[in-house]
């Protein structure tokens, strides 16, 4: 048996067109997922709020709790039984979004209640509120040390946007999977799709650490 | 160093009872700072000191009795200040802690002016000269930009000293300044604390220096099982005590070194 990557070479631009795609969409669900992070990470670092902490620690409950693939359809087969009609490409963002959030929001809570409690009280005793001491002391140290975790975060998202090709969507496996139904050269169209995921996520590892490196260097970190 | 003032207190605490889980912490203080008065409390590990002293700016909550700070009733009986009010009341109230607890992620310059920008409105230029007015006086102006990773022990507290007189504080309170640093930075500390005492600052002061208790408190309180069991002026607890705890305490501290 031959490899023959022809097929490949003739639908790079098919491709292209698709990993563009799978860029967007990771990119639109990597901003609410930091957006949904960070607001579910912090409606539960207070227990005795019970009625925030008890919504945000269910919403995390189940969202890591289902499957992602699961999550998806029925934002984008479930829902039109009840006339909620959505385009894919917004249940694709919303699905990975929410999904990234739960594990976002996590990332964030550890990483506040990782700054040390002087710092709070420290801020406090100046008299800041506790709003305004977590925006201007705690949250800019917590943030250097999201990064890490964030990292594994994002190239999580980036493969499992691979699911969304199930909703219609033309993203980079989608696109494959087109050519493939033509050509019927599986190995080598997926080993192709693998070389695109591979190229985002390293893409996307390499302008983590530079980010991390030049808030160090900025003596953000002890 | 200043006499005991006439005016009306500006710290007033009655009855304080604290604990944690069955551990009875403050076991009922009473006690009056007077404007530019230097209270020093002294007293065995354990003892309630810097419970007490938190107390003070509502960093810890007391089940009863009452703190009147600055003209203002902080606690009462269970009853605590608003929190925006309590905000307001924390900045006539510097504290000091122990373990510095700068901010890492700004330079020396913005830990001081950072309060004053954000709280006291001032513009960015207008905190940063009164911050670095402020270094001066704790002798490190030339520190203005550098980190606080960079800085020694006793350098991180003159500038957290610095950085609580940045709100222009009525009273400051200590706590235990000097007890996580080498003995050979303890020194440069205490002169700034002297310094400020010989300003007309009210202070109170948690700290195992003896020294500077002597040298600089007006009152000298010595708190032992989360009660003060004596008070008075330094000559006297010091030369004279009346309780024998306060002896033993004393001896015990004083023939350490």
């Amino acid at each position: 048996m031959e490899l023959d990557f022809s097929p490949v070479w003739a639908g790079w631009p098919q491709l292209l067109r698709g990993a563009w795609v799978t860029v967007e969409i990771t990119s639109c669900a990597l901003l609410l997922g930091c957006f949904m992070g960070l607001l579910i990470g912090l409606g539960r670092l207070k227990p005795e709020r019970r009625i925030v902490y008890g919504l945000c620690t269910a919403y995390v409950a189940v969202i890591r709790g289902t499957p992602l693939l699961v999550q998806l359809f029925i934002l984008f087969f479930g829902l039109p039984q009840f006339g909620i009609l959505l385009p894919a490409f917004f249940c694709g963002v919303m699905g990975l979004g929410l999904y990234s959030g739960a594990y976002v929001s996590e990332v964030v809570r550890g990483a506040i209640q990782s700054v040390d409690r002087g710092q709070m009280e420290a801020a406090r005793s100046l008299g800041m509120s506790s709003g305004l001491a977590m925006r201007s002391v705690v949250l800019p140290q917590a943030v250097v040390r999201m990064i890490p975790p964030l990292g594994n975060e994002f190239i999580a998202l980036i493969k499992n946007s691979a699911l969304v090709s199930l909703l219609t969507i033309h993203d980079v496996m989608h696109e494959g999977q087109k050519i493939i139904s033509v050509s019927y050269r599986s190995l080598e169209v997926y080993l192709a799709i693998a070389v695109v995921y591979f190229v985002l996520t390293g893409v996307t590892t390499l302008v983590l650490r530079h980010i991390e490196r030049r808030l160090r260097a900025g003596g953000m970190v002890q | 160093m200043s006499a005991p003032s006439p005016q009306a207190p500006l710290v007033r605490i009655r009855g304080l009872r604290k604990s944690f889980a069955d551990h009875v912490v403050l076991a009922g203080i009473d006690l009056d700072v007077a404007p530019s008065q230097v209270v020093v409390v002294i007293g065995p590990s354990g003892s309630g000191k810097s419970t007490f002293l938190r107390c003070c700016n509502g960093l810890e909550v007391p089940e009863s009795g009452r703190v009147e700070i600055c003209g203002r009733m902080l606690f009462s009986d269970g009853q605590r200040l608003p929190e925006a009010e309590l905000d307001l009341l924390r900045q006539e109230v510097g504290m000091v802690f122990q373990s510095f607890n700068l901010f890492p992620h700004l330079s020396v310059l913005a830990n001081i002016a950072l309060g004053p920008r954000k709280l006291r409105g001032l513009s960015r230029a207008d905190a940063d000269s009164e911050a670095l007015v402020l270094l001066n006086k704790v002798g490190l102006a030339e520190k203005a930009h550098a980190m606080p990773a960079s800085l020694s022990g006793g350098q991180k507290q003159r500038v957290a000293i610095a950085r609580a007189l940045a709100m222009k504080p009525r009273v400051m309170l200590f706590d235990e300044p000097t007890s996580a640093l080498d003995p050979e930075l303890v020194g440069e500390v205490l002169q700034v604390m002297k310094l400020l005492a010989s300003e007309g600052m009210t202070m109170m002061v948690v700290t195992h220096e003896m020294d500077f208790a002597r040298e600089v408190g007006d009152v000298v309180v010595v708190m032992d099982g989360g009660v003060v069991i004596e008070s008075g002026p330094p000559e006297t607890i010091f030369t004279n005590p009346e309780q024998d705890r306060t002896r033993m305490f004393l001896q015990a501290v004083l023939t350490r070194g």
